[in-house]
């Protein structure tokens, strides 16, 4: 899993069907300390996340794993909001 | 499979009912010389490592199965304790 920050939302009418009622959300890639890094990704939250969450993106076919996500079109799902990193490096 | 370094942990309180229980490492990938390569990612543990150790993992949809039969949205995770590599 990857570490992101939710930065945007995405609205789409016309879209797959099993699509329907998923909130998708543009996240920002960072590093474990926090800081921006270079990319983006459009992910489907499953957790109720907010703006500037820091949050546990899965990414692959992993992400249909992720609750309600069996047989949608996603390769990347939110699947948790990060309260802390401890890194010890 | 992938070697890497475990280099920290991750709490999450809110998160998909399927990682319920599951421990969550911060974990840098390896080159061949012992030295960090690529960006640190998120892992789950499924053989109990612990900080500063050197693990193996492994990426994709196969992350989940050390978990079943649960329904784990993984996309990497620990699946071994390295004792000692040479490459």
């Amino acid at each position: 899993m990857i570490l992101g920050r939710v930065v945007g939302t995405v609205v789409a009418t016309r879209k797959d069907e099993r699509l329907s009622g998923t909130k998708l959300l543009v996240v920002r890639h960072v590093d474990p300390n926090g800081k921006d890094e270079a990319g983006y990704m459009i992910a489907v939250d499953t957790v109720h996340a907010g703006p500037n969450d820091k949050v546990l993106i899965v990414t692959g076919s992993s992400a249909r794993m992720a609750a309600g996500l069996k047989d949608v079109p996603v390769d990347a799902a939110i699947v948790g909001v990060v309260d802390a990193v401890d890194k010890t490096d | 499979m992938l070697l890497a370094k475990v280099i920290g942990t991750v709490v999450a309180s809110r998160k998909d009912p399927g990682l319920q229980g599951v421990t969550m490492l911060l974990i840098q990938p390896l080159a061949n010389d012992h030295k960090p390569q690529g960006k640190a990612l998120v892992a789950l543990d499924s053989v109990g490592a612990g900080v500063t150790e050197e693990v193996f993992y492994v990426r994709g949809r196969e992350a989940a199965y050390p978990f079943m039969p649960r329904e784990v949205p993984a996309d990497a995770t620990i699946v071994g304790i390295v004792d000692e590599w040479t490459a």
